[in-house]
């Protein structure tokens, strides 16, 4: 152990010599993976079309990347935390605590969650209710509370295909699988009056949701912890599978997979920014303000992701696959402001 | 001995003769049959999914070393590029790449009016969608560098879009393009009318060796150059750290530590160590390196010094082994004829250990090389566009490595970036490929025998 702790001092003394000359200027960005594409398109674009350094973007997720994100303020500290979730209480207290105080909150546009099977599989039309009733635990049969014992999506819904239930649902180190809980199988609890139900044998909403919001583990709900070529690879080997994507995923790779509809509406960027397909969510980044300034070419950054040509509707980050924000007009004034969170 | 009379030769002539194998012998004769055919069956399941691992492989990543270009001349209109007419590079560079975009668009629709090639339902953003998203960039980086292009038709050769090199290369067909919303036949019937005049031709593609990598919109200008000037980097800082220290530690503890309880507790902490996760590593690189140390992340520093404390304990355990293999005559022999211990070690030892250690070093090295965990922590698993500066400056700047563009290719929507995937792939087995092989030479040309 002693010739490696020796060793360890060493090589840091040798490195910090060193390091006295090196000032960074390239601006560095780390979190979701979800925001990740987006985030390498404006980057690449921003390099090629100034004098600064193409910023250097890392996925860690949405977690991840605010964990490091509020690791502190100074060169060794990454500038922009990527998120597919707003950032939490917690989280700010974290980095409060570590200094990062003034913090820029910029929303660059809508993501939408959809369902997809393999483009030879029959059609589905879902609706929350639907998916809740297939992939709960807990579901109610004759108005009581029950193990749920579907085993075909006729079984959930008489409309639905016979084919045997198998859902590719995001681990929950995803920001989407909160989001999948929330507004599809939180939204089918209640639409189908099982929240009710729950409410009044529990006799506590929260505990009702608790109950409502937890999936199946009799394998027909499983939990995908890699990323969507992951969830596409499964599918591959069982076509019975209905995997759980992100938007510009399944734009990607429409030859292979085919969108259900959800309440008899087709995602898409347009139903999406309208509302009226309900399973969205806003992304965002996060801006150390103090870094503005110390980090050449940061705000100039900021500016571009959120500018027109960039985010929106016609620019290259839609044309991906994001939403774009109906209000970019008021985040870019923000941003030119400087505006942080309260 | 009561078996003596059994095996008089009399009755050895009519049964059990050595030519005659008996029931025992035939047992194990059978046994080390039945032992041979299991351990060439062993080999053989071996080797089956070695090749059907190397053909995946070949098969996917082959693509990637080809690429399909479309040559087109292109009218560069003075009024788009260079509003105020004055040719000033500082002016001109306001006009950013979704100007040249419109330029390009342009030039690809006048090449197919020219060609006079006509296809039923083929619509306007499916001939400009042929060319990659590339190519303005390319375009506009020329001009900047000779503004008195403006206003001139010159000739390029742009990147044809992944979707139509995929179609080449036969991994979009006709039938998948029906369904794909990026593609549609009616483009890739043009890209079948432009290939028949010569202007798109697929070849060989040394910029996938030379590029850097490009974001989810343009996988056919992916390449993997920042991540094979990354790794050398980080190969460079392990090669002069990792070797000088591991190879001293281990002569020190070979030949001159004292055997007591302390040496015996250094050497089962190294043993652990050999065994230890990497990307513990990658913990200790975060939380000594970065947070402590200070240097910046995604540096190859970072990643070479992380990879060098992996890489020590496999140098030293190999070195001690070689140091071990020298027969203890040779240091007998030196320090009878009046060698002091360390001209005896450094005279006569070491030479004749040198191929062990270099063997030893080169498995280790190539074990670093292929390492992706410990570089998660520190920031190397990224998006790098822009290339490192040279040594030594350029240790300090954001670089890539081969197995983390690997990693990050195959987490990407488009599927054109699997093939890049597996290209990479190709490239770092002939990386290892070379290492193991320098191995196995410097071993055989400075091997002594006793």
């Amino acid at each position: 152990m002693s010739t490696v702790k020796f060793t360890v001092s060493a090589l840091a003394l040798i490195a910090a010599s060193a390091t006295a000359a090196a000032a960074r200027d390239q601006v560095q960005v780390s979190g979701s993976s979800t925001v990740l594409p987006y985030a390498t398109i404006v980057a690449e674009v921003f390099g090629e079309n100034t004098d600064f350094p193409v910023p250097v973007v890392e996925s860690g997720g949405t977690g991840g990347g605010l964990q490091k994100f509020c690791e502190g303020v100074g060169e060794n500290t990454i500038d922009i935390a990527n998120a597919s979730r707003p950032i939490k209480d917690a989280e700010r207290e974290t980095c409060t605590a570590n200094g990062v105080t003034d913090i820029m909150e910029v929303r660059i546009g809508y993501d939408g969650i959809v369902f997809a099977n393999t483009v030879d599989g029959p059609d589905f039309a879902y609706t929350p209710a639907d998916w809740f009733n297939a992939l709960s635990a807990k579901v109610v049969v004759d108005g009581k509370m029950a193990d749920n014992t579907a085993a075909k999506w006729s079984d959930v819904n008489p409309e639905l295909p016979e084919q045997d239930i198998l859902a590719f649902v995001p681990g929950t180190k995803h920001g989407t699988r909160e989001v999948f809980e929330e507004k599809v199988i939180l939204a089918g609890c209640e639409e189908s009056g099982a929240l009710e139900v729950f409410t009044a044998e529990l006799g506590d909403e929260d505990a009702a949701e608790e109950a409502c919001m937890t999936l199946r583990t009799d394998g027909k709900s499983v939990d995908i912890d890699g990323d969507y070529t992951e969830t596409l690879a499964r599918i591959g080997s069982s076509p019975n599978g209905i995997g759980v994507f992100g938007l510009s995923f399944y734009e990607n790779n429409t030859d292979k997979l085919k969108v259900g509809t959800i309440s008899g509406v087709t995602p898409s960027t347009e139903t999406i920014a309208s509302g009226e397909y309900p399973v969205s969510r806003p992304l965002f980044f996060y801006v150390k303000k103090a870094h503005i300034g110390e980090i050449a070419g940061l705000k100039e950054f900021v500016e571009f992701f959120v500018s027109d040509e960039l985010a929106g509707p016609d620019g290259p980050l839609a044309e991906y696959g994001l939403v774009s924000d109906p209000e970019l007009a008021a985040t870019q004034e923000a941003v030119a402001n400087e505006t942080t969170m309260q | 001995m009561t078996d003596m009379p059994m095996s008089n030769p009399v009755s050895g002539a009519t049964k059990g003769t050595l030519m005659q194998p008996d029931a025992r012998t035939r047992r194990r004769n059978a046994a080390e049959k039945r032992f041979r055919i299991y351990g060439a069956t062993a080999i053989g399941i071996a080797v089956l999914a070695l090749v059907v691992l190397l053909f995946t492989i070949f098969r996917d990543g082959s693509g990637a070393f080809r690429q399909t270009y479309l040559a087109i001349p292109v009218e560069l209109n003075a009024q788009v590029l260079d509003p105020k007419g004055n040719r000033d590079p500082g002016e001109m560079s306001k006009v950013l790449t979704l100007g040249y975009g419109k330029v390009l668009d342009a030039a690809v629709e006048a090449t197919v009016a020219r060609e006079n090639i006509q296809i039923e339902g083929l619509t306007e953003a499916e001939i400009k969608g042929l060319i990659s998203k590339d190519a303005s960039a390319q375009v506009r980086s020329r001009v900047l560098a000779d503004p008195e292009l403006v206003g001139q038709t010159i000739e390029v050769d742009v990147l044809a879009n992944g979707r139509v090199d995929g179609y080449f290369k036969g991994r979009v067909t006709l039938a998948s393009a029906e369904r794909d919303n990026n593609t549609s036949p009616q483009q890739l019937m043009l890209a079948d009318e432009l290939r028949d005049r010569g202007l798109m031709v697929t070849r060989f593609n040394w910029h996938f060796l030379s590029n850097p990598d490009a974001s989810d919109q343009r996988p056919e200008a992916a390449g993997v150059g920042v991540a094979i000037l990354g790794s050398l980097y980080m190969m460079l800082v392990v090669l002069f750290l990792a070797v000088p220290i591991g190879v001293a530690a281990s002569i020190y503890l070979e030949e001159f530590a004292p055997k007591n309880r302390w040496t015996d507790v250094i050497e089962v902490n190294i043993s652990n160590l050999a065994a230890v996760p990497s990307i513990v590593f990658g913990i200790l690189g975060l939380a000594a390196f970065i947070n402590f140390a200070g240097l910046p992340q995604s540096a190859p520093i970072v990643g070479g010094l992380v990879l060098t404390l992996m890489t020590l304990p496999t140098i030293i355990i190999s070195t001690r082994a070689a140091l071990k293999a020298v027969p203890p005559s040779i240091r007998d022999a030196a320090l009878g004829v009046g060698a002091s211990k360390m001209q005896s070690v450094f005279h006569h030892v070491l030479p004749l250990a040198m191929p062990g250690i270099l063997t030893g070093t080169i498995i280790g090295l190539a074990q670093a090389l292929g390492e992706t965990a410990p570089l998660l922590l520190i920031g190397m698993v990224a998006f790098v566009k822009n290339f490192p500066a040279s040594p030594p400056e350029g240790l300090f700047d954001p670089a890539s490595a081969l197995p983390v563009q690997i990693y990050n290719w195959t987490q990407r929507s488009d599927p054109a970036f699997i093939e890049r995937a597996s290209g990479a792939i190709i490239v770092l087995l002939i990386f290892l490929f070379c290492m193991n092989l320098l191995a196995i030479y410097l071993r055989r040309k400075f091997e002594r025998r006793w």
